[in-house]
């Protein structure tokens, strides 16, 4: 137990000295600069103790005659040296401040964009491993800690110990009996502290499982209400939700007392101090024992003034001290989640095969070019030296003994060989679960295969850049992602520089052209919350025009039609029949309408394709397809 | 607005009170200290005997002993009031979602739900513990400390009339330049994690187009232009620092200077060297009080946001209720419609729904097909009343539904929704929705009519599989073959199954049907569905277009009559022979 502690903390540490170091890379001279300031308005702020201990010593000489005058000569050196400290400190102060300012958000941003950055190279397993509420709370809770850490916790920390550093010094200066009594007092805070603080520490583990808990309670509520209105289960939801609610109630009470009592205990002890020192400080005076000093002075009451508002200085900022350190270690935890985002492993990408544009001569060899000639080949430079070849880009993809496991112990596809020539329609069918969308994701190098062999145009998919691999392939997913934008930009998205006329046409391909145009604001109307203002079948559709701007030589849909009702359908499979035009592709559903119209069906079961063949030889077969697709047939 | 949150503290109105006092009884002793400290300052300095000394010292440290009691009592009493108190509204809240109508709840989007359940609660929970504690606290020192400090200081006191104001000033102003900066930066930072979330979850479509840098850029934009904006509110809140500094600093010089004054030329008559101190003091605590002040202005201001989105669901009225007299049993399956128009938004030009005259007779099934938007599953969900009609009737057991006892209608229409939710659990509890009071058996067959059981045995734990929230460890089609179940398990006397076997197989499908049709012959089935084949053998085809029924009518009339069935029917039945 005690070796994980250890190695807890020491990962805490490694993550708070990693945010600092971060920080100071990102502001090599501000930052120091506005640790400087911290550091001296500070000491400054510890001075004045000194100053006022000499001007009452002044008040004291002259008190008896009334001379003001003479009193005042005295004193006023003081002041001016006082008031240009002063000033030297407001400045100081405003200047660290502001910087702070600065700083604080610019840390933020420069975060948030490395993490962003970062996570966009990140392979799909990462994401399809996480909750997206997980992640989202690296951009969230996780970098508010940070911030934290940065900008309240540091200055902070520096502050409180140059203070206590400073005041220490002089109180010595003045009284070392007196500093002594101060410090006991100080370790009594302590003790009672780690007493109360000790438990405390407990209770928000638990408060933070609460409220996660009621959280995750809300979530799954909330987003089956209607459920719960269908089926008349709200009193049996409210029920399960006090069990919650009151749990947290009771977790939140004990966490936040502890925090609410020390407070005020840690505040108050000060105060006890502080009479408490101006009892030993008057006994000391009336009893007259000889004071033990650096200064050597004697022990009066122009000492004792100064002293009891020093110790208000001193015990204040040892309280921040404790606090602080709190909060830092509340820091490291977040600093170390987001390290772990920063720290995976992005998508290994070693393709050097790439996707330029061409013009052909007479006699069919190939020059690449800058220009958009809509001529796409692979550029292939052989890792031997012998020069470059350029394979025409034609859409054959073949996949030869294909194993593959999303976790090492259960694996999904079994020695699957797919065959497709260019413009052929290949359908995927079977069961749920039979490894269909796992294909998909192999061609497109979302995972990586274990063991055989898939080519692109006779070349090895692994050696083509992940990139230019994916602009070639176009896909539409079982779940429709849109984008907070307008219609427009959202099926721009497939090409980034299509003209607008561009696009519309391939809404019209795709038959969404005829909805958009009857939207409030036609193609430029604003999409928001993933199109939430649109229907699922409606959303089905831009997507799939959104595949068809990206004008790709291979196309993967998976169970796309399936939320549009048939008659949509039929249009788009219009549309579609145009688009597939020297175009292969292949298709996931359940539909017979879908499947019916390909070249090439293959059967899934269990990650094996146990039959393929064309829907009048597979029906011929009287296999497992057959049973699959006419039941309907049979019940007539 | 405040009223309505005042509601919530009920049953700890005591502990906030409580609190309160205790407030001020520490304020009014951390008050009189520095005043008693000072005369002991003085006491010593003129040399008083020692027991005396001792005897008004221990006196004082009672007191701060006091002090502590009351402060660890206020922070003690505080919290029960405040974690009661954000108990009593998040369950107020709760309630009153449980209560709202689905009209109610396509107002509010589902993510808004669960934020103000959560982050907004929160920050109101912060606002009011702030409140009893510290919102009563530093005015009460601020006003206490100035009295004792023009009672004990006279003259030096005047130093609180240039620095007190100058404060007051220069804080308001920071806060009004700062607030407005805060609120508009606050809304494009929700948006800013919105678009992050989209990015995470459309991961496979950012990746799928290669657009990682396309979006790196879009992203830099949107971090930088937040930071710009944030930069700016810090930078003026940050001139806080230094004011407060200015003022206290200015305290300082003023009653060193001034006080040294007064008490050589008046020999110690007026004040002495004790009062220096106490002043100094004061001074501290005015100043500190008028910081927190400002400090909960902010935190208020800022949860202000979250107690106006709290109250709106608060006063949300419900727009579905019982009748007075409500009708408490469904005699059978008959559903009528009569001249029924519908509107989702009261002030829309279209309806959804328009001209609807139907008659489905008890027991019989009922298939309906439509394009995407034709009203399909607008209206059946007027049937079990999660919508009430713009125009007409809806009649269930020849009774209007509006006149029903809603839980005895909701009882007897069982609904499988588009949408199918499944609740963390085990399969057993998820399936018990349906019928509480269910056995085993009954579970069981349930299942087996939904072609569910096959795969539930399957599973190690069978019908005690736990499910994960949001159901993530089933299929789709296992996912709606369970709802169906659930359904069914109400034995109602209406079953709608809106698109609920799309993700399960032909097969399957046809098995769904035969066995509604052998084992609950009774029951009314409406069926909306994408495959003519899951309705083809029904009593009744309708066939919606635009919000109307287009037609409607059994299979063989449907291939004459109606252009649109043909289409579709054609469209999915025929072979390859399209294909070349």
């Amino acid at each position: 137990m005690h070796k994980e502690t250890n190695r807890n903390l020491k990962e805490n540490f490694a993550a708070i000295g990693w945010t600092l170091k971060k920080f100071f890379g990102f502001y090599p001279v501000l930052a120091p600069l506005a640790m400087f300031c911290i550091l001296f308005s500070s000491i400054v702020s510890a001075i004045p103790s000194l100053f006022v201990q000499n001007v009452l010593s002044v008040i004291e000489k002259w008190f008896t005659t009334g001379d003001w005058a003479a009193a005042r000569a005295e004193i006023l050196p003081y002041i001016y040296l006082l008031i240009g400290l002063y000033v030297l400190s407001i400045c100081s102060q405003t200047l660290e401040t502001q910087l702070m300012a600065v700083m604080t958000q610019g840390f933020l941003d420069k975060m948030r964009r490395e993490m962003f950055n970062d996570m966009q190279d990140l392979p799909i397993r990462y994401f399809d491993r996480r909750k997206t509420g997980d992640i989202m709370s690296f951009y969230t809770n996780d970098i508010d800690t940070m911030r934290q850490l940065v900008s309240q916790s540091l200055p902070s920390l520096i502050r409180s110990i140059a203070i206590v550093v400073a005041v220490l010094a002089i109180m010595l200066y003045f009284s070392v009996w007196m500093t002594l009594v101060l410090l006991l007092g100080v370790v009594a805070m302590f003790y009672v502290t780690k007493t109360i603080g000790g438990g405390s520490a407990k209770y928000f583990v638990k408060a933070q499982k609460a409220t996660a808990a009621m959280e995750g309670f809300a979530q799954e509520m909330m987003n089956g209400q209607k459920v719960i209105k269908v089926f008349c289960h709200e009193e049996q939801a409210l029920e399960d939700f006090d069990k919650v609610n009151d749990e947290l109630r009771d977790v939140a009470f004990r966490a936040n007392a502890f925090a609410s009592t020390l407070g005020p205990i840690i505040g108050n002890i000060g105060n006890i101090l502080y009479v408490t020192l101006a009892l030993v400080g008057g006994v000391f005076i009336l009893a007259n024992i000889k004071n033990l000093s650096l200064s050597g002075m004697a022990f009066d009451i122009t000492v004792l003034v100064p002293f009891l508002g020093m110790s208000r200085q001193f015990t204040g900022n040892v309280n921040q001290l404790s606090q602080q350190i709190n909060s830092i270690v509340m820091a490291g935890a977040g600093a170390q989640r987001v390290l772990t985002l920063v720290n995976e492993e992005p998508e290994a990408d070693n393709g050097y095969v790439t996707l330029v544009n061409v013009t052909e001569d007479a006699d069919g060899t190939l020059h690449e070019t800058e220009e958009h000639t809509g001529h796409w080949a692979w550029r292939h430079p052989h890792t031997d030296g012998s020069g470059i070849t350029y394979t025409p880009l034609r859409g054959d993809v073949r996949m030869v003994n294909v194993d593959f496991s999303y976790k090492p112990e259960k694996q999904v596809l079994y020695d699957v060989s797919v065959f497709a020539e260019p413009g052929q329609k290949v359908a995927f069918v079977g069961a749920t679960g039979a490894g269909k969308t796992t294909i998909t994701n192999l061609i497109n190098r979302f995972y990586d295969i274990a063991d055989g062999k898939i080519r692109y145009d006779g070349i090895n998919i692994n050696k083509i850049k992940k990139s230019d691999l994916r602009r070639s392939l176009g896909i539409v997913l079982q779940e429709t992602n849109l984008f907070t934008g307008t219609v427009m930009e959202n099926i721009r998205y497939g090409r980034l520089e299509a003209t607008d006329e561009e696009c519309i046409e391939a809404a019209r391909l795709a038959g969404a052209d005829d909805f958009i145009t009857r939207l409030p604001q036609g193609y430029e109307t604003e999409l928001q919350n993933n199109g939430a203002n649109l229907s699922q079948g409606q959303r089905q559709l831009i997507a799939i025009a959104r595949a068809a701007v990206a004008d790709p030589p291979v196309m993967i849909l998976d169970e796309a039609t399936s939320s549009i009702d048939t008659r949509t359908e039929a249009i788009v499979q219009r549309g579609m029949d145009k688009l597939m035009e020297g175009r292969t592709v292949f298709v996931i559903a359940h539909r017979l309408s879908t499947v019916m119209n390909s070249d090439v069906i293959m059967v899934l079961d269990h990650g094996r394709i146990i039959e393929r063949g064309s829907h009048e030889k597979l029906i011929a077969e009287k296999g497992t397809y057959y049973q699959l697709y006419t039941g309907a047939f049979e019940l007539e | 607005m405040i009223k309505i949150f005042l509601k919530c503290v009920r049953e700890y109105k005591a502990p906030a009170i409580i609190t309160l006092l205790f407030m001020v009884g520490e304020v009014l002793i951390e008050v009189l200290i520095p005043f008693y400290t000072a005369d002991l300052v003085n006491d010593i300095k003129a040399g008083a005997p020692m027991n005396h000394v001792v005897r008004v010292g221990l006196i004082l440290v009672v007191m701060a002993l006091i002090s502590l009691c009351c402060g660890a009592g206020g922070g003690y009493f505080g919290s029960k009031a405040s974690t009661g108190f954000a108990r009593n509204v998040r369950r107020d809240v709760f309630e009153r979602i449980q209560r709202f109508s689905f009209e109610n709840i396509d107002k509010f989007s589902t993510a808004s739900l669960v934020t103000r359940l959560t982050t907004d609660i929160n920050n109101v929970q912060m606002a009011f513990m702030m409140s009893i504690r510290i919102a009563v606290r530093a005015p009460l020192m601020f006003v206490f400390s100035i009295v004792m400090a023009y009672t004990m200081g006279g003259r030096l006191a005047t130093t609180f009339v240039v620095v007190v104001p100058v404060l007051i000033v220069g804080l308001l102003t920071i806060a009004k330049h700062a607030m407005p900066a805060f609120r508009a930066v606050f809304r494009k930072y929700d948006r800013m994690n919105e678009s992050i979330e989209e990015n995470v979850r459309g991961m496979r479509v950012v990746k799928g187009f290669a657009r990682e840098s396309f979006e790196k850029q879009k992203f830099a934009a949107a971090s930088g232009d937040i930071c710009r904006d944030f930069t700016r509110a810090e930078r003026i809140v940050a001139l806080n620092t230094p004011l407060m500094a200015l003022c206290m600093n200015f305290n300082m010089v003023f009653v060193l200077l001034v006080g040294a004054k007064i008490i050589v030329e008046s020999r110690g008559a007026v004040i002495d060297v004790g009062q220096i101190s106490a002043m100094l003091t004061y001074g501290m605590q005015i100043l500190m009080s008028l910081m927190m002040i400002s400090m909960i202005y902010v935190m208020m201001t800022m949860s202000f946001e979250s107690m106006k989105r709290l109250a709106e669901v608060l006063t949300e009225e419900p727009s579905l209720s019982n009748p007075d007299a409500p009708v408490t049993e469904v005699k059978d399956g008959s559903v009528d419609f009569e001249g029924v128009s519908f509107k989702y938004d009261r002030k829309a030009q279209e309806s959804a729904l328009a001209g609807i005259d139907l008659h489905i007779p008890s027991g019989a099934t009922v298939g309906i097909l439509g394009g995407t938007g034709a009203g399909k599953s607008t209206l059946v969900q007027l049937i079990p009343r999660l919508y009430d009609v713009t125009e007409g009737r809806v009649k269930v057991g020849g009774v209007d539904v509006r006149d029903y006892d809603i839980e005895a209608l909701r009882g007897a229409v069982s609904m499988v929704l588009q949408k199918n939710e499944l609740f963390s659990g085990t399969i057993k509890e998820n399936l018990r929705w349906g019928n509480p009071n269910a056995t085993d058996e009954e579970l069981v067959e349930a299942c087996k009519l939904a072609q569910a059981d096959d795969f539930v045995r399957s599973f190690p734990e069978g019908y005690d599989t736990h499910i994960e929230q949001g159901g993530t460890n089933v299929s789709g089609g296992q996912k709606q073959r369970l709802c169906i179940a659930r359904a069914l398990l109400k034995k109602p006397k209406i079953l709608i199954l809106d698109d609920s076997t799309s993700a399960v197989d032909t097969r399957t499908d046809a098995l769904i049907r035969a066995g509604f049709k052998t084992y609950i012959p009774e029951t009314t089935k409406i069926i909306i569905a994408q495959r003519v084949h899951s309705v083809e053998d029904a009593d009744l085809i309708l066939v919606m277009d635009g919000g109307r029924i287009a037609d409607m009518g059994k299979h063989e009339e449907l291939i004459e009559r109606s252009p649109i069935y043909r289409e579709v029917y054609e469209q999915q039945t025929k072979g390859g022979e399209e294909h070349a």
